[in-house]
Order: C-alpha cells, then sequence, then structure tokens
C-alpha cells in the first residue's frame, strides 16, 4: 500500500486542492489543504511537539484527494496531523472522544430511548452540552430508535430470508450487511430497506458480527481506539469474506473506512485488512454492479416524486461514480436532480463543534440553496450525517437512495 | 578613489572570514571586510550543513577530529539556534567491513568523541527507513547547521562591535608598499567604483578563491578548488546524521537539514573554483550510495543538486619553509616569514564546524603583529539570535506562522513571510538571489515557481527602480534556480519544473522580459553555470567517469 507520507513527494504546489477545499472558501481559520497537508509535512517530525493546530480544520471531505492532479493523500496527511496534535497537547479532548464514540452512546441509550431523545433534544441539556463539551447547541443530533435493526433482525429470525418472488439468474449472490452504527442505532429503517431490496433481488443476506468502522475516531484524531475496532471488525469479516460473502454497507462512511481509510491511516497492510477491503462496497455500487450483470430487477413501480440528491463527499472518495444517480434513474415517474455543490459541510460530526458550526453551515450553503430551490419536496443523499445537516438546514426531509427503491418495489415498511 | 581604512582587513565573506571580522571587532580592532559578492555565496552556502562531531575524521585525522568535537561544543553553546541537535549515526551497512566499527570507536574514544555502540534494532528504531539489513550502529554528537544564520549571525555581532562589512567589493589588487601590503584596491559593483581600503594587517580568507588573492600580492598558494556535489531530496527521510561507517568517500553522508536531506558529497579537482558543472554520473553515484543507506531513496524526489569546492591547500610552494602548519584541517600563511610579504596572512582549509577556531588562530596571529593583548573571546558570547538558549527544531518555522500569519507567505514551500522578504530587500539585497540566502525563499520544492515573481513584485513595491531591474531580478532569480534543478530533471521535479515552465515562459514571457540591456553583478555567472550543467539533463544511469579523486 502507498505509503501517505510519501505521496507528498508528488505535490507540485499548483494550488489546485486549496481553491476547491469547502472550507477553505469559507474560513480563515483552515489555511488549506495544501498548507495542511503536503506543504506542513515537510516540518513535522516525529521527535518534536506538533507544530501546528489549523489543521484541525481539516473537516475530512476528501475534495483535495480527488481534484489533485498529483495523488497527493492530503486528507490522510491532515487526519494523521491531528491524531498527533491531540496526542501532543495532552491527549484526545472529551469532545472529540465523545464524538467519536457513537457506537457506546447508542448502547447506552438504547434501552432508554425515548428518555435519552428527550434528554438530548431539550433546549437546557443542549445548552449545557454547548458550554460543558462545546457541542454547539443548534448542531443536527439524531435521534435513537425505540428497537435497534439488530433487534429487529433478531426477532425476523436472525437469519437469511429468501423473499417472495425474488428472482435470480447466476448463482446466488452472498452478502454480509454492515449497517454501522447509523443504521443499527438511529435509522433502523435504512438497514431494513437495504435487507428488502437485497432480499428482493435473491441476494442472500446475513448480518455479521460488527462493531463500529472507527472512522468517527479516526477524523476526530482518536487513532488508538480505531485501531481497536478496526481489529475486531476483521476478526468478525475476514472469516464471512473467506466464506464468499460480500461486505455491502448503507453507510459511504462505514464502507470507505473498511475499503481504504483504516488501512491507510492506521498503516494496516494485513492480509485481512486487504481482503475484507477489497470485498466491502457500498450497498448502491453493489446493485449497480448486479444491473450490469443483468441480475437486477427492474420492476419498478413509479414514483410520482421530484427529489434533490446530494452525492456525499464520502461516496466520492469512493471514486466509483455516483451508482445512486444511476440507480434512481431506471424508477419510472422519479425525477431526480443532482446537486453539484462539495459538502453539505457537516463532515460527520465536525459541524457539530461550537468553533466549527458555523464554517460547516457556510460550506454547506450552495448545497442548501439548491435543495431549497429545487423545488423537490424530498431530498436524498447516501451519508447520514449529510442527510441530518441537510433536513437541518432545509427543513427538507432526506432519505437514503435506497429507501427510494425499496418504495419503487413497493417494499416501503410501514416501521419507520 | 573612495577611501577607507582599518586595523584589520578581511577578504571573503563566508564562515571563516566574518569569523575573523568577529573575533577582531570584539578585540577592538578596527575592522573592514570585503566580500566580492554576498555574504555566503562561496563555499559556505553551498555546503551540506553537518556540524561534524570529529566521527569523520576520528581513524584518518585525529587532529581534526579533535577539532571538531571541541568547536562541536562551543558551537551549541553560542549559536544553538543555528543547530539541530539531530545527533548522528555511523553505520555498517551490509556493503560495508563490520571490523571497521572497532577502529573507528577506538579512534573516537581517543579523540574524546562521546561514541557508543547500539544494537541494530536499536538504529532502527531511531532511523525506520534504514536499510534494516545494517550489522552495526555507533552514536555520536553530530548535528545539522544552517550555515547561512550563522554567517549573518557572525557578521551582526561583527558589526555590533564596530566592524564594516561591504559586500559586492571585489578585491582587484594589492597596494605593495615597501615589501608591505598597505591595503587593496576594491571595486564595488553596485555603484560601479574603485575603493582604496588601507589596513595595518589584511587577512585573506577568500577560501577556495585565496591563491588568486595570494598572487596579487606577489606570493604562490597553491590552492586546488576540489568540487563536491550534493543532492537534495524534496522532504527528510531521516531525523539523524547518518554517515556509512567506513573509510571516508563519495555520498556516504546524509544530513537531514531543514525541509530536506542532503546525499553527499563528491570531491574532484576542478579548474577553477567558479566555473563547474554537475555531472550526470556524480548526481547518479550519491542517488545509488543513498540507497544503500535508505532503501528506495533513488526513488524518492530529488529537489535539486548543487556543488561547493574546496580550497585544498597543496602546501609548501615556496621558500622560507614558515608554514604554520595548525592542523590538517586548516592552515594559517604568515606571508612575512613564507614570502618576505608583511601585512599578510592567509586562512584557509578548514572546515565549517572549525570556522571559530580558524578565526581565533588568525586574529591571535594579527594581535601579535599589532602588538595587541586581547585575548579571544568568541567562544564565551553567544552570537545575536540565540537568546532563546535553544536549538533550531524542523517545525520552528510552521510554528511562527500559525495563527494567520499564513495569509502573508510569499514562498509557501519554505514558509518565508512578506515581512521577512520586505526586511531583506531593506536591508540591501543586490539579488533575489541574496533575498533567498537570508530567507530560504524558493528552497522548497516548487524552486522558485510561485514565490520568484512575488517577490520581484515586493522589490518593486519597495524600491520603486525601472521595472526593467525588477524584471532582471527576476531572470536572474530564475536562471539561478533552473541551474540547480538541470541535473535532477527527471519524475517528479521534472513535472514541477514544467509548471514552472508554464508559469514563467508561458504566462509571463520571462524570456523576453524587458530588461533595458541592462545586468546585474551575477548575471553572466548565472548564465555560464547554467550551461556548464547543461548536459546533465538526462537521467543518470550508469557511474564512472574516471575523474581523480581527491580528499
Ligand atoms: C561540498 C562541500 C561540503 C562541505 N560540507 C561541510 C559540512 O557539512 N560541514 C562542515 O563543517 N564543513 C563542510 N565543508 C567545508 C566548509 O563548507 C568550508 O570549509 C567553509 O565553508 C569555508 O568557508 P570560507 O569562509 O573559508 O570560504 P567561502 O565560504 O568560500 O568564502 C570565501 C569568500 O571569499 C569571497 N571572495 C573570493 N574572491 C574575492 C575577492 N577577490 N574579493 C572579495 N571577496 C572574494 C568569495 O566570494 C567567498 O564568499 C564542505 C565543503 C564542501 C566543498
Ligand atoms: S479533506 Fe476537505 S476540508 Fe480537509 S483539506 Fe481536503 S478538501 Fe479541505
Ligand atoms: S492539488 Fe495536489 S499537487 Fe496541487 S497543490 Fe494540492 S496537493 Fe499539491
Amino acid at each position: 500500500m502507498a505509503d501517505v507520507e510519501a505521496t507528498l513527494d508528488a505535490c507540485i504546489k499548483c494550488n489546485i486542492c486549496t481553491s476547491y477545499c469547502p472550507p477553505a472558501q469559507v474560513t480563515g481559520a483552515f489555511p488549506g489543504p495544501k498548507y495542511a497537508g503536503p506543504q506542513a509535512q515537510r516540518f513535522r517530525s516525529p521527535r518534536e511537539p506538533s507544530p501546528d493546530a489549523s489543521v484541525d480544520y481539516c473537516n475530512g471531505c476528501r475534495v483535495c484527494n480527488l481534484v489533485c492532479p498529483a495523488g497527493v493523500k492530503i486528507a490522510e496527511l491532515n487526519a494523521r496531523a491531528r491524531a498527533s496534535l491531540f496526542r501532543d497537547r495532552g491527549g484526545v479532548p472529551l469532545r472529540e472522544r465523545l464524538l467519536g464514540r457513537a457506537e457506546l452512546l447508542g448502547r447506552l441509550a438504547r434501552p432508554v430511548a425515548p428518555v435519552a431523545n428527550l434528554l438530548l433534544h431539550n433546549a437546557a441539556s443542549r445548552w449545557a452540552a454547548e458550554v460543558l463539551l462545546g457541542i454547539d447547541r443548534r448542531a443536527p443530533l439524531p435521534r435513537f430508535a425505540n428497537r435497534t435493526f439488530r433487534e429487529w433482525f433478531s426477532r425476523r429470525g436472525g437469519r437469511a430470508r429468501e423473499a417472495a418472488g425474488a428472482r435470480f439468474t447466476t448463482g446466488r449472490r452472498k452478502v454480509a450487511y454492515f449497517h454501522g452504527c447509523a443504521a443499527n442505532y438511529y435509522e433502523p429503517h435504512v438497514g431494513r430497506a437495504a435487507l428488502a431490496v437485497l432480499e428482493r433481488n435473491g441476494v442472500e443476506v446475513i448480518v455479521p458480527e460488527q462493531v463500529c468502522c472507527g472512522l468517527p475516531m479516526l477524523s476526530n484524531g482518536d487513532f488508538d481506539p480505531a485501531r481497536a475496532c478496526f481489529q475486531t471488525n476483521l476478526r468478525h469479516l475476514a472469516p464471512v469474506v473467506e466464506a464468499g460473502y460480500d461486505i455491502v454497507g448503507t453507510s459511504t462512511s462505514c464502507t470507505l473506512t473498511l475499503k481504504a481509510e483504516a488501512r491507510e491511516l492506521l498503516g494496516d497492510d494485513s492480509e485481512a485488512a486487504r481482503l475484507v477491503g477489497e470485498h466491502t462496497y457500498d450497498v448502491c455500487e453493489y446493485l449497480m454492479a448486479m444491473h450490469e450483470a443483468g441480475e437486477l430487477d427492474t420492476g419498478f413501480e413509479p414514483l410520482e416524486l421530484r427529489v434533490a440528491y446530494h452525492p456525499p463527499c464520502q461516496l466520492n472518495a469512493h471514486r466509483i461514480g455516483h451508482p445512486a444517480t444511476e440507480l434512481m434513474a431506471i424508477i419510472p415517474g422519479l425525477e431526480v436532480e443532482e446537486s453539484g455543490a462539495a459538502c453539505c459541510g457537516i463532515a460527520g460530526t465536525y459541524g457539530l463543534k461550537k468553533e466549527k458550526y458555523a464554517v460547516g453551515m457556510a460550506v454547506g450553503r450552495p448545497l442548501f440553496d439548491f435543495v431549497k430551490d429545487s423545488g423537490a419536496t424530498v431530498a436524498a443523499c447516501d451519508s447520514e450525517t449529510c442527510r441530518w445537516q441537510i433536513t437541518h438546514a432545509t427543513g427538507v426531509r432526506c432519505l437514503h437512495p435506497i429507501e427510494l427503491l425499496a418504495r419503487a418495489y413497493g417494499l416501503a415498511d410501514g416501521q419507520a | 578613489m573612495r577611501r577607507i581604512s582599518a586595523d584589520v582587513l578581511v577578504i571573503g565573506g563566508g564562515a571563516t572570514g566574518t569569523g575573523v571580522a568577529r573575533d577582531a571587532a570584539m578585540r577592538g580592532l578596527w575592522t573592514v571586510l570585503l566580500e566580492r559578492r554576498d555574504l555566503n555565496h562561496g563555499t559556505t552556502g553551498r555546503n551540506h550543513g553537518l556540524l561534524h562531531s570529529g566521527g569523520r575524521y576520528a581513524v584518518k585525522d585525529p587532529v581534526s577530529a579533535r577539532e571538531c568535537i571541541e568547536e562541536n561544543r562551543i558551537l551549541r553553546r553560542i549559536m544553538p539556534h543555528c543547530i539541530e541537535d539531530t545527533g548522528g549515526l555511523f553505520v555498517v551497512t551490509s556493503s560495508d567491513d563490520p571490523a571497521y566499527g572497532d577502529r573507528f570507536k577506538a579512534a573516537c574514544d581517543a579523540c574524546g568523541i562521546p561514541c557508543e555502540e547500539i544494537t541494530p534494532a536499536g538504529a532502527l528504531r531511531r532511523e525506520p527507513r534504514l536499510d534494516p539489513r545494517l550489522r552495526r550502529a555507533f552514536s555520536v554528537p553530530d548535528g545539522a547547521a544552517d550555515p547561512f544564520v550563522a554567517t549573518l549571525a557572525t557578521a551582526e555581532s561583527a558589526r555590533a562591535h564596530g566592524a564594516r562589512i561591504y559586500r559586492y567589493h571585489e578585491v582587484t589588487r594589492v597596494v605593495l608598499r615597501g615589501g608591505r601590503v598597505s591595503g587593496v584596491v576594491a571595486r564595488d559593483l553596485v555603484n560601479d567604483e574603485e575603493v582604496l581600503v588601507e589596513a595595518a594587517i589584511t587577512v585573506n580568507a577568500a577560501g577556495a578563491w585565496a591563491g588568486r588573492i595570494a598572487a596579487l600580492a606577489g606570493c604562490e598558494v597553491k590552492i586546488v578548488p576540489a568540487k563536491g556535489v550534493m543532492v537534495a531530496l524534496n522532504h527528510r527521510l531521516v531525523n539523524t546524521v547518518v554517515n556509512r561507517c567506513k573509510p571516508p568517500g563519495d555520498g556516504d553522508i546524509l544530513v537531514p537539514v531543514g525541509q530536506v536531506c542532503v546525499i553527499g558529497t563528491t570531491s574532484y579537482e576542478v579548474p577553477d573554483p567558479e566555473n563547474y558543472g554537475i555531472e550526470a554520473w556524480e548526481v547518479a553515484l550519491l542517488l545509488d550510495e543513498g540507497e544503500k543507506l535508505v532503501p528506495g531513496f533513488k526513488a524518492a524526489r530529488a529537489l535539486r543538486a548543487w556543488a561547493g569546492v574546496r580550497p585544498l591547500y597543496s602546501g609548501e610552494a615556496t621558500a622560507g619553509g614558515a608554514t604554520r602548519e595548525v592542523s590538517r584541517t586548516f592552515t594559517l600563511l604568515d606571508h612575512e616569514t613564507r614570502d618576505g610579504v608583511a601585512g599578510l596572512l592567509t586562512i584557509t582549509g578548514g572546515k565549517w564546524t572549525t570556522f571559530r577556531q580558524m578565526a581565533q588562530v588568525t586574529v591571535d596571529a594579527v594581535c601579535q603583529k599589532l602588538g595587541v593583548a586581547r585575548p579571544c573571546r568568541t567562544h564565551l558570547e553567544p552570537l545575536p539570535g540565540s537568546e532563546r538558549r535553544d536549538y533550531h527544531r524542523v517545525g520552528a518555522p510552521l510554528r511562527a506562522v500559525e495563527g494567520g500569519r499564513q495569509a502573508e507567505l510569499v514562498c509557501e514551500c519554505e514558509l518565508v513571510t512578506r515581512d521577512q522578504v520586505e526586511t531583506a530587500i531593506d536591508a540591501g539585497a543586490v539579488t533575489l538571489d541574496d533575498v533567498r540566502r537570508s530567507t530560504r525563499l524558493g528552497m522548497g520544492p516548487c524552486q522558485a515557481g510561485f514565490c520568484g515573481y512575488r517577490a520581484a513584485g515586493l522589490l518593486h513595491e519597495r524600491r520603486q527602480p525601472a521595472v526593467q531591474e525588477a524584471n532582471l531580478a527576476l531572470r536572474d532569480f530564475l536562471q539561478e534556480r533552473w541551474k540547480g534543478l538541470l541535473p535532477v530533471l527527471w519524475g517528479r521535479q521534472l513535472r514541477q519544473a514544467r509548471l514552472d515552465e508554464l508559469i514563467y515562459l508561458g504566462i509571463m514571457n520571462a524570456e523576453r522580459l524587458d530588461t533595458g540591456g541592462r545586468k546585474s553583478p551575477l548575471t553572466d555567472f548565472y548564465l555560464q553555470q547554467a550551461e556548464s550543467s547543461a548536459h546533465g539533463v538526462e537521467q543518470p544511469l550508469t557511474g564512472g567517469g574516471g575523474q581523480e579523486r581527491h580528499g
């Protein structure tokens, strides 16, 4: 695997990254990817305390990596620099540690979801969280579902199931569904939609043991627990892959982390990491591949709907095009308008932070304007935190594209 | 003719000359220094940046080794801000003889150089990129030095003690009166006028050019200029000075200096200290040697190549036998006893590391001649800039621009701010290359691709010269940077050069900038240097060359 640090040598200082970087466009607090990445890296030494704090204003969107003509792994350089920054300045701050542990929060809150929601969403506690933790009181926080995806799945029998009317051509495809934290604790309906769509297409779907992919920790500079998560996932997932399953996820962030991000950031070049990375797919990517192989059931019912679709940064970082756009285009009646905007500004947990909330909202402005002006009654996006941010900023409901597919198959479950 | 007079006249504004000027001024002597170009334009500004522990000389030349460790300790004390405390390793690679390690260790012990053998695993922990097949490793107190800042600080201290330093004053004639050197005639290259400088004692500290100065006084001093080539890589692959533990040879030291690491050097005789090229095989040899220390070295991005010339003094040439062989590394010649020409001393050879001691020995002799009995104090008084009593850190420039000052970066690669460039311009920079020497402008990956035109703009804004003059400054600077790029034009640096070319030739038409037929004191020098290297363009593949090796 490419040595992240070595890629700094490819930089030709062209500034293209800086002119595309969303935070750099809206705040002077972030000097931009060229400065924070390949340039600053030459001034960082493993033997000295971290010299630069501005790198913490990188939101990890990876727009820079995408536009760089030279292949510099800028976002990864920045993420590593943030981790060293925290390490050198007395450890990862409490807020960052907390925001990195979506899974732990979910596990704690789940049994008392209604109370937890009440606590999380009232003005007094939001004020306290802002004052004590630096989590902006206006920022969009999700609600805990009453029942997790895993609970639902185990009640369903906990096993793969053949859908009625499933149609398959070649040998049966086998998928291990990676729900991640969001579909498990906050939006189980996304997981159910994915399961329904895959099973409708004759795919055998299991739900393997798994923990948080580690991305929230990685992007909050908390590498050690992220490494532990990644190792646990490899232990669970590598045997599954060996048994012939593909890993498919509904969160573009989790799948990106399993595919490449964790390996690169943590410098893990183990065989298990390679195996899991090479067999992980975003759900729309997977369905699109099935479609190209003539294996997708395209018997969709018409959906008379106008959708404003935003391909999230994390999806772009997969470098697989926009499979959701292509899939939605097959649905009769569905009118999809794709945003040309770079980033919604939330970037996982970045836009929740008090000093960064305004940056996030300013970054997202072009997207929010697009959604509002599109006249669409519903928005769509593949990444959960982006969906929450879009709804927060525009008031427009935001779905995962898989939910639209499920609906077009007539598979909408009433349990959302 | 303008006239200047002094007790001591120093010729040469490198480490040695400024060191002599400081020492003389601190002893209360009325001192003048003449440098034909900018300070550091000579070998001092083109060296490897190694603060020697003495380890390199311990086996073959214990006298130099002792000088080095002594001065190493002193420089750490008086100019910590010019030194990065990297430490050094001597590594027995799989291509070296492990038995040499024992001789090396014993020699270091004998010279008083702290030297400790560490395990190969320990060496790899410290420098993970080293070839894991290494057999033995020794740690010594080498360091990385910034000779640019050191000379400027030395000059500043000299000025504070009353010395007058004239740059762009080229000594063209030595004035002899009754068998005695009474001073020199110099040409002020900026104002194009002659200056007469009279002094009781003249010190020739002209480095590789010292033979030419001596010749002006009718003395024969045989100095063989020995060229040494170095290649800088785009970023630091090691954070410790890494030496091969074997008898000294070509390309056996890797020094992390500032933001780069530098492999060097070679040592081959050239006819002229001024006019030499860098050959493809020299670059190839250095990269091959680097590969032996750090696998993957050749694939890393080379930034630039340059060369400096060592003044190799080849012993006695004329009658008298009065040469004072201070040691094998440096030589002080008293031309009164040696050639019957009074009032002239030549100090030559040596290392950057030992420049202070060379100055001390020289000024001791000056004082003796002038009947002044004041002891040297240069080892006691710290240099300006060292107030924080702390070594230089790799991260210091980044730390300094954090918190808002990023917005005013002129050179982004080396983090040089507008303030710094303006200060250098206002301090009388004659060329943009002078600005570079005092700020590091244009020394990073893009080699002035983006800062060159910005700096030219600032020059114009500050000085309001005719526009042709600003054009000339830019063209000179591009030419100067280009000559160091030529020998490494392949891979990623070639890509960079293409982008720079598009910017300067495609957008700015720099080739045809109107300079009104003007020339700076260095225009011809830059052109000629780039031409000498022009045949080094292809990627170096093979070594060889059949020239005789020196040093
Ligand atoms: C390739 C190489 C690598 C080296 N690496 C190291 C190292 O890592 N560590 C170390 O300790 N040492 C190193 N050295 C040695 C060290 O750099 C030199 O010994 C030292 O810089 C010499 O300084 P100087 O002042 O004597 O000479 P210079 O710096 O050459 O100064 C002489 C000055 O005299 C000026 N001059 C010439 N003619 C005239 C004139 N007519 N009128 C006025 N001025 C004139 C020149 O312009 C020049 O600036 C290296 C040398 C070389 C060649
Ligand atoms: S990852 Fe996004 S925020 Fe960070 S430097 Fe790159 S473009 Fe800017
Ligand atoms: S886009 Fe890539 S090559 Fe250009 S400045 Fe940014 S990192 Fe460097």
